[in-house]
């Protein structure tokens, strides 16, 4: 593990930590008021500053800081996390995301004047401040400054870094150096007492008195003297009692200051006298060192050897004192000095001074708290190959039952055999194995309904619109690859419905609408397919407009007579575009045809339903997973073929009687009352030149995206099965008609049609002009 | 095996449409015998169909007819070439294999100038063995051709 | 015999810094995510010095202290306090709860080595 590791797991982190942050606001903006929320987004700006600083990122840790503070006013509950509050709040996110993304890849923030804007309506917030506006009355800003006890000067916030005296610190590890404290141009030495009376408490939070000698021994020659006339007599000592000080004498080069740091743990837990010189008062007691091993003398003062620390003397003088008790770590100079005095019995009685009950007491309390808290389920990290070469191989399996179980019925005789037992449960534990893979895969789409949220606050902030996102279904789960593809088509769709779905405020309160609009993103599954709808509460689509601009650019001629569905889902259409599009935020050159085309390229379907003066709502449905589907296996001009079990509504033996010619080539079939028309599958992909007689057939009953019902008729149905999606293009090309290919029982290739592109093929489009629809996918 | 300063290179040489070409033994996955392909709708006559290899999909193309000469009418005595380049995979339909021979790169000469650019198209060079042409295929031109298509 | 240290932090980047500082100065290091895991780990760890986070999920550092100060084999082990808040209030809290010293993130390498060398034998 290198730097340069870290780094990346540093911002990976921030990613995860990013999108914690959004959530936790997010949920502040509906309403939560769980502190554990506010925690949560604290903790996640708190950690990004924390590894920022720690790579010396100083832009990073400054807005983290600002940030941070501003929070943590929210968090000690003395700032009210309001709507605009939290919109600044949103914001700063957003351009904290930005810096972390600058970071990463080495890019100067492009927009540091809205950062610096932030930071000074941040620094409003925790300063209590209102919000800057144009110009802040000096006066106000007082005034508002004196009623808030987090920081009685503002000017502290301003300052870059810190009122708490956090500093970053550029961490790397060829400091490492086992640098002793450099002694530049030796200063003259001076003499120093220290006085050092610990109390009982110092010994209860793991200090060690010895130990702080030892450090203060580092720092030059000393003279050691223990007092132990603090010693009450044996019946009165706390076997956790503080009884003994000393006075050290110290020659060294450093400064009183560098003597204080060594206590700087110890400070609150004791006595510290450091002065200057040699302190008069002991002197007698200092003389009397050179005959400190009078054993008549247990209470006389006691040089401290230091050099008892160095090596291992813990476990020797333990070995040697029968009096220790095991488990309470008492001071080491207890254990050398208190042979004469302890009996081992009083120590082994384990009464505990009360101040260690209370805590005790304290810390079940915490306990109880702590079992109501849910533990996080157990997760590990998985290199995404790893995962994908163990689906490629289920796929295999899958392929390879398939063809197993095809043996086995060629080669049997029938029954019901052990082979063919075996085959079942073969079948059955493929199936499960496959599932259980394919979860594996599946993540919730929240990542990318997360990004859209922050998508409407700037499309809102372009477009002066006021918008709430509202979101439901977030932890629906699909599979990643097609989680990866949803967030570009979504995000077009988003824009669309912000930029020309909902209207401005002063349209909307002219309409009677509440002037923010509000756009609904919905994930949730039905039948095996993820659907995801963007509806907004806007003026619905102007269908005599998009009729209009349609005639003008000759998709439809003007004495066509279209469904209000019909109209709006010309919207889709490729080279459609009205002219606001052109100009504003969702144009950047793409139409919903766009949109369109990359959801049908990973299998899925897009609509529309609009309703003037209400709104406009987007359904797009699609495939859970982009490795397997289940389909319905058929036969085709002696080709086998698959079809999407999802595209098929019903399958129907056509009677000759239901079949109705239709001008000179077309056919169409009864359906109960309504007519749908006959599309030969065969014909279609030019396997035979002519129309097959649809009697000696099947008709599939399709329905395609704004295209309504299709009867597709194929020779004959095989069964349906699931089947494991290949790709063609990775060793051809996109094939027009062709979604994609699978690996039959038998070992050979079938294809899987690609409905849709067949169903326009049908209205007139060659098959080929749909052809960069899959290629752009 | 090494000639004084040349390389060595192992060919694979096969006849199509009545000529014979080689590829380099590095390129080939394996070689067998002609089974039947999936075909696929409007396709060109020269792709014969795809096949599973594996567990992987890939298009058989018919040399000869990819080359503008005759095409072939597949039995089982006809050999598929499963050759690799540019990071994709595809069988050569072939009349058969002819021999496997190594040689020095500097006795590959380079290939004339002709009016098709055939040449510049699908040639790496030639070679004289044995008193017999064989054209170094250039495998990537397969490759090329299906962008083109697509295109 | 090499001392262990107990890290308990829940940011990654942290954790793997901590790793690899205390790996590169000699000491055997046992990790955390947060409080709850900390106390489990301890457990079974027994380590000779323990330097956790404040700021954590399900038990912060405060709590996580006062648990392991509860736990008659680790009332006195030296607990160092990983914070990038030095103001005195939280450094209160966290001696309150029986933490022996502390170091302010981001730490420095050789500060981190120090402070463990000041409270262990």
């Amino acid at each position: 593990m290198d730097m340069n590791e870290i780094k990346d797991i540093f911002f990976q982190e921030c990613e995860e930590q990013l999108a914690e942050l959004e959530t936790g606001l997010l949920a502040l903006n509906d309403g939560d008021t769980d502190a554990e929320t506010v925690n949560a987004v604290f903790r996640a700006v708190h950690s990004i500053k924390g590894g920022a600083g720690a790579f010396g990122l100083d832009d990073l840790v400054a807005f983290a800081h600002v940030f941070e503070t501003t929070l943590d006013c929210v968090r000690s509950n003395k700032l009210e996390p309001s709507h605009d509050v939290l919109k600044v709040m949103l914001k700063s996110a957003d351009v904290l995301a930005d810096l972390c993304a600058a970071s990463r890849d080495g890019s100067k923030v492009v927009d540091t004047a809205r950062s610096a804007g932030l930071v000074e309506e941040l620094e409003a917030l925790s300063n209590g401040r209102p919000l800057p506006q144009a110009t802040v009355e000096p006066s106000a800003t007082a005034q508002a400054a004196s009623t808030m006890s987090a920081s009685a000067d503002p000017s502290d916030a301003l300052a870059p870094t810190d009122e708490s005296g956090f500093q970053p610190v550029p961490f790397s590890f060829d400091d490492f150096e086992d640098e002793a404290p450099a002694a530049t141009a030796t200063p003259a030495a001076s003499v120093f007492t220290v006085r050092f009376k610990p109390r009982s408490d110092l010994y209860a939070k793991g200090n060690e008195a010895a130990l702080l000698l030892r450090d203060l021994s580092r720092l030059g020659a000393t003279q050691v003297l223990c007092k132990t006339e603090g010693l009450p007599s044996i019946d009165l000592i706390d076997p956790e009692g503080a009884y003994f000080h000393w006075i050290i004498r110290i020659k060294t080069q450093q400064d009183e200051a560098a003597i204080r740091t060594v206590f700087e743990f110890a400070e609150w837990d004791c006595q510290l006298d450091v002065t200057a010189g040699s302190d008069d008062a002991d002197q007698a007691d200092f003389a009397a060192l050179g005959a400190a091993g009078d054993p008549d003398l247990p209470m006389a003062p006691v040089l401290f050897d230091l050099s008892l620390l160095d090596e291992d003397p813990v476990v020797a003088e333990v070995a040697a004192s029968s009096s220790v008790v095991p488990a309470i770590k008492t001071p080491l100079l207890t254990v050398a000095l208190s042979q004469p005095v302890a009996p081992a019995d009083m120590f082994a009685t384990a009464d505990l001074p009360r101040a260690a009950k209370a805590i005790a007491a304290e810390v079940e309390k915490q306990n109880a708290a702590v079992a109501a808290v849910p533990a996080a389920p157990q997760t590990i990290r998985v290199d995404l190959d790893r995962v994908d070469r163990l689906i490629n191989l289920v796929g295999e399996l899958v392929i390879n039952q398939a063809m197993l179980a095809q043996s086995v019925v060629e080669n049997e005789t029938g029954g019901p055999s052990a082979i063919n037992l075996g085959l079942e449960e073969l079948q059955q534990l493929t199936r499960e194995i496959q599932d259980s893979v394919m979860a594996i895969r599946a993540q919730p789409v929240k990542p990318v309904f997360q990004r859209m949220s922050r998508i409407v606050r700037e499309i809102a902030d372009m477009t002066g619109k006021n918008v709430r996102l509202v979101t439901e279904g977030e932890n629906t789960e699909v599979d990643k690859t097609v989680i990866d593809k949803l967030a570009e088509p979504l995000t077009h769709m988003i824009r669309n419905a912000v930029d020309h779905g909902l209207e401005t405020p002063e349209k909307r309160l002219a309409a009677g609408k509440s002037p923010e609009g509000v756009l609904r993103l919905t994930a949730r599954h039905r039948s095996g397919r993820i659907v995801i709808e963007i509806a907004d509460d806007g003026a619905g689509i102007n269908r005599d407009r998009v009729r209009q601009k349609a005639i003008e650019s000759g998709l439809i001629s003007p004495d066509s007579s279209l469904s209000d569905e019909e109209i709006d889902n010309l919207i889709f259409h490729p080279g459609f575009s009205t002219a606001e599009k052109l100009s504003d935020i969702s144009g950047r050159g793409v139409g919903m045809d766009v949109v369109k085309r990359s959801i049908q390229s990973l299998g899925g379907r897009i609509s529309i339903i609009s309703k003037p003066g209400q709104g406009s709502t987007f359904t797009m449905s699609l495939p859970l997973t982009l490795a397997v589907l289940d389909g319905m296996v058929v036969t085709v001009a002696n080709q086998t073929l698959v079809v999407p079990l999802t595209a098929i509504i019903e399958t129907l033996q056509p009677a000759r009687q239901h079949i109705h010619c239709f001008g000179p080539t077309q056919r169409l079939i009864a359906i109960r009352e309504t007519f749908c028309p006959l599309v030969d599958v065969g014909q279609i992909l030019n396997f035979r030149p002519t129309q097959a007689d649809p009697v000696a057939g099947v008709a599939l009953l399709v329905e395609s995206e704004g295209g309504g019902q299709r009867a597709l008729m194929v020779d004959a149905i095989q069964g349906q099965r699931q089947v494991v999606i290949k790709s063609l293009e990775a060793n051809y090309t996109y094939v027009p008609g062709i979604a994609a290919a699978t690996i039959l029982g038998d070992g050979r290739v079938a294809l899987i049609l690609d409905v849709d592109a067949v169903v326009a093929a049908s209205r007139g489009q060659a098959l080929g002009s749909e052809m960069s629809l899959a290629a752009a996918g | 095996m090494r000639a004084m300063g040349s390389e060595m290179l192992e060919l694979i040489a096969f006849h199509s449409g009545g000529q014979e070409f080689c590829v380099d033994v590095k390129a080939v996955r394996e070689i067998r015998g002609w089974t039947p392909a999936t075909p696929l709708p409007d396709a060109p006559p020269h792709v014969k169909g795809v096949i599973n290899l594996r567990g992987v999909v890939l298009p058989i193309i018919d040399l000869g007819g990819r080359l503008g000469m005759p095409s072939i009418d597949p039995t089982a005595r006809h050999v598929i070439i499963m050759v690799e380049a540019v990071g994709r995979v595809a069988g050569l339909l072939v009349e058969a294999v002819s021999d496997i021979f190594t040689i020095a790169t500097t006795r590959i000469q380079p290939a004339p100038e002709v009016a098709d650019e055939f040449n510049r198209s699908f040639a790496r060079g030639i070679i004289a063995i044995e008193g017999r042409m064989i054209c170094l295929f250039k495998l990537e031109s397969l490759f090329d051709t299906h962008e083109s298509e697509a295109a | 015999m090499k001392k262990k240290v107990l890290t308990v932090d829940d940011s990654r980047t942290i954790r793997n810094m901590l790793l690899v500082t205390l790996t590169n100065a000699g000491f055997e290091t046992v990790q955390a995510e947060d409080g709850i895991e900390g106390l489990e780990v301890l457990e079974e760890s027994n380590p000779d010095v323990i330097v956790t986070d404040i700021n954590m999920p399900r038990l912060d550092g405060f709590g996580f202290i006062e648990g392991v100060r509860q736990n008659e084999k680790y009332r006195a082990i030296p607990i160092l306090v990983l914070t990038t808040e030095s103001d005195p209030e939280k450094k209160n809290r966290a001696r309150e709860a029986g933490a022996t010293g502390w170091i302010v993130k981001p730490f420095d390498p050789n500060k981190l080595i120090a402070a463990i060398e000041r409270v262990t034998a």
